[in-house]
């Protein structure tokens, strides 16, 4: 007797399950064909760090302290600068992280005294090489200026 | 090698390696296998392929750039492991922690646990075969994903929580997030027990398969979802409460009779548990501050030595930090739960179909690079 | 009946032979598209979409692909018989559209022993996973080839036993035949067991989940087909998928009316048409039943087979017969 109860009870829960996939099938996809829709990031998405630009100075506030440089635990940092006047704060000359030995902790975000570091929202980083990995931020954030000034006159010159 | 035993008849036993490169997700796990016709005689699991020296690093950083590391140990639990560490030297340096870190950092940890969970049951099944409750689990745990991304920036490494609290403090859109995804999951077990649980080849496949009994995993020290389905109900959560556990009212479920399948609704039971906790969390949830203000940058703990033990979601793993006074630990051991875990296989094995091997090693739920560290 | 060109019997032969070895083909061709859709939905994803609206061409890339794939001789297999192998497995399948009642006038050949040829020479597909696994030199092809034909023999006997239920009760093996007399009821509702047991078995036939120990992704290596690279593999694969439609066809001839609209309405829709729609949507069935299941261990499927198939199969048999007998 038990014999054919399992036979009949398996075979409707076997029933049940297809019902579950069938509803399925008509339900709508959650996949983004990707290169042709990107999904938007999150605002607290960490990707490698770059310098913030501040209202007041128009640069950044980097002081060479190489409190960032000592805290990474995975040696990403290298820092150098130059004091442009006698009294006053040293200025960063040179600012390279290398990407490849990264683990986006953000020890340094945090410890930075002029909260001068911050995360980018950078994921679509593709290299051939390891020095592809290597960033340079100054430079980065030159490009991100000029990008701006591109983007000013474009509205100016619309708007005139 | 034939072997003659008394009868006179001999068997050929051979060996067949269940390699390095496996199919199921596990990581990089070797069982050397002695086979006699389909029937397993002898089974010997291999680690140390993925051993990464976490540490030795530990001796070799500051406490707080330890913090990376502690995700990546067991890095479907990241956020429970960098809980777990947190935790420990907290209790090292005597830091206190406001109220809402709290209540903070148990979300966030059981929301890991049950994404830990659901990719568990996702493999587990799909090693047995089924393609499609991998996909649909791992639909859910997008959304787990999705909303610890948007507090603390990372999908599987978090690095979120801090001495003394948490990076960010969570908003509305955080808990707006988790309360829709917990009544997502309300219609989603319904699902799942027709697709999975009650389905008779699934059933098949999990019962009378795997029998640990309770004296067995006590001598090889097995914890956590397994030790819970052998009938011990031994959770750290309540045996040792830290942090606010001891204020939440939640289930420990258990099994009776050890196999297979008492271990899936162990884990299954454990996920709604771990959802009814996040609710009374959130419904507790206390203003304040998120990190406390008075944690210096150099940490310089007092000479001694702290065993700090956390439910993570594959069993009892602490962490054991000695310290001499210096910025960085002397020693810092890990405990985790999948060498135990993983070593009861020597006594299970012998005597089940290789079919059975690869259910048994999937229900115990192991993560190696976890062993290896 | 040589009327001329047109009417003599090598020109609808050879017509018919050619309209066979397209229509396979095309129809492996989308059945492969087809899958690859299903499974994408079923799982909350879209399958192919790059290749071709909606990935249609995917499947003719594909080939193109495995045929431009190196073709892999492992060392110390026996030669003649690893590259026979795919070529047995796909031959017979084909000499099953020789006899499948398409529509009332369009069968290629009307035998009055259509059924026993059909499951005849689908038979020989074991024979050459048997010969693939073992001409692979490598122990885990052979184990996967052992098990295989331990499944096919086991369950060949219920779907042999369902399908003598139906036969019984129509007295002839004639295709043709069969189908005509279901112009009234259709047989599923008059043998709802014996059609069963033949779709599941059928499963069991062509290696199809939850039933698909022997092929790919089984719980060590990839079943007997495992050295097999480039078209050999490809041959493999195109004969399961063309193995699933002569099934799906049979059973339709069988169970569900053939070229027959239900209850004998037509609809002014052209037989031809009836019969495709039942044969894929049995088809879609099989394929919806791949994605939902986790696989039975094989032990537990013979078991199944010996303990539970063919005892029911038995029991249908007997009790066919004596209505047959009464009625």
């Amino acid at each position: 007797m038990s014999y054919f109860k399992e036979i009949f009870y398996g075979g409707l829960s076997l029933i049940e399950g297809m019902a579950v996939t069938v509803r399925r099938l008509f339900r709508p996809l959650v996949t983004v064909q990707y290169p042709r829709k990107k999904i938007p990031l999150s605002s607290a998405y960490r990707g490698h760090i770059e310098l913030k630009v501040f209202e007041d100075t128009g640069t950044h506030k980097c002081i060479v302290c190489l409190n960032c440089e000592k805290t990474c635990p995975s040696g990403v940092i290298a820092v150098q600068g130059v004091k442009l006047k006698e009294k006053g704060p040293k200025t960063a000359t040179n600012y390279v992280i290398d990407f490849s030995k990264c683990s986006l902790c953000g020890l340094c975000v945090e410890i930075c005294p002029t909260q001068t570091l911050q995360y980018s929202k950078e994921y679509e980083l593709v290299g051939e090489t390891q020095s592809d990995c290597v960033i340079d931020l100054l430079a980065r954030l030159a490009k991100q200026a000029e990008a701006r000034e591109a983007a000013e006159k474009k509205t100016q010159g619309l708007a005139a | 090698m034939a072997e003659q035993d008394g009868t006179q008849a001999y068997r050929r036993i051979y060996t067949l390696n269940l390699g390095p490169q496996h199919p199921s997700t596990h990581g990089v796990l070797r069982i050397l296998l002695d086979l006699d016709g389909e029937y397993i005689v002898k089974a010997d699991p291999i680690i140390g392929y993925g051993h990464r020296g976490h540490e030795k690093m530990g001796e070799n950083r500051q406490y707080k750039q330890f913090l990376p590391n502690a995700s990546r140990l067991d890095y479907l639990s990241g956020m429970l492991f960098n809980h777990g560490f947190v935790l420990a030297v907290e209790k090292l340096v005597g830091i206190e922690v406001p109220e809402r870190a709290k209540y903070i950092r148990v979300i966030a940890s059981e929301l890991n646990r049950i994404s830990s969970h659901l990719l568990w049951f996702g493999t587990y099944v799909m090693d047995l075969g089924g393609f499609t409750p991998f996909l649909y689990a791992f639909d859910d745990r997008e959304q787990i994903l999705d909303i610890l991304d948007s507090v603390s920036g990372s999908r599987l490494t978090y690095s979120y929580c801090r001495f003394g609290g948490v990076t960010r403090d969570i908003d509305s859109k955080f808990i707006d997030m988790t309360r829709a995804f917990l009544k997502r999951m309300e219609t989603r077990w319904a699902d799942y027990d027709d697709l999975v649980t009650k389905n008779i080849i699934f059933i098949h496949r999990t019962r009378d398969v795997g029998i640990i009994d309770a004296e067995l995993a006590r001598q090889y020290g097995v914890t956590g979802p397994n030790l819970r389905a052998c009938g011990v109900a031994f959770d750290v959560r309540r045996i040792e409460p830290y942090e606010v556990y001891d204020r939440l009212d939640f289930e420990v479920p258990t099994g009776s009779k050890g196999d297979a399948l008492d271990r899936y609704n162990v884990r299954f039971n454990e996920m709604q548990q771990s959802c009814r906790i996040i609710d009374q969390a959130l419904d507790q949830l206390p203003g304040g501050d998120f990190l406390t203000k008075k944690v210096p940058q150099k940490l310089g703990p007092p000479k001694g030595e702290v065993y700090s033990a956390f439910e993570s979601a594959r069993g009892l793993s602490a962490f054991y930090l000695v310290s001499d006074g210096s910025p960085g630990p002397y020693r810092c051991h890990i405990r985790v739960p999948s060498f135990g875990n993983l070593n009861v296989l020597n006594e299970v094995l012998p005597g089940t179909l290789v079919a059975d091997a690869i259910s048994i090693l999937g229900s115990i739920d192991v993560v190696i690079p976890e062993i290896d560290r | 009946m040589s009327e001329g060109l047109f009417g003599s019997e090598w020109f609808r032969l050879i017509l018919g032979l050619l309209i066979v070895l397209g229509f396979s083909q095309l129809n492996a061709l989308f059945l492969v598209w087809l899958e690859r859709k299903v499974a994408g939905h079923i799982q909350l994803r879209p399958g192919p979409m790059e290749v071709g609206p909606h990935g249609i061409l995917q499947t003719i890339m594909d080939g193109i692909k495995l045929v431009g794939k190196e073709l892999i001789l492992p060392l110390k297999a026996d030669r003649k018989l690893f590259f026979l192998a795919p070529v047995l497995v796909f031959m017979p399948v084909l000499v099953g559209f020789l006899v499948l009642p398409f529509g009332p006038s369009m069968i290629i050949r009307d035998m009055n022993l259509g059924v026993l040829l059909v499951f005849a020479f689908s038979t020989f597909t074991v024979l050459a996973i048997l010969a693939g696994g073992w001409a692979s030199n490598n122990k885990y092809a052979l184990l996967g080839a052992i098990r295989s034909v331990a499944q096919n023999v086991a369950y060949e006997i219920p779907l042999l036993l369902a399908v003598m239920s139906v036969v019984l009760m129509v007295n002839s093996l004639s295709f043709s035949e069969i189908v005509r007399s279901q112009k009234s009821i259709w047989f599923i509702f008059l043998q709802p067991v014996a059609g069963l047991i033949y779709l599941i078995s059928a499963t069991a036939e062509t290696n199809r989940a939850p039933f698909d120990i022997p092929e790919a992704e089984s719980e060590l290596v990839a079943g007997f087909h495992t050295e097999y690279s480039g078209m050999g593999f490809g041959l493999f694969f195109l004969a399961e998928y063309t193995n699933m439609f002569i099934v799906c066809a049979v059973a339709t001839s069988l169970f569900f009316g053939g070229w027959n609209g239900p209850f004998g309405i037509s609809l002014g829709i052209p037989g031809v048409f009836w019969f495709l729609f039942k044969t894929y949507i049995l088809i879609f069935v099989i394929m919806w039943v791949r994605w939902t299941f986790p696989r039975v261990r094989f032990d537990q499927l013979m078991n199944f087979s010996w303990k539970v198939m063919i005892p029911l199969s038995l029991a249908n048999l007997v009790v066919t017969a004596i209505v047959v007998k009464l009625i």
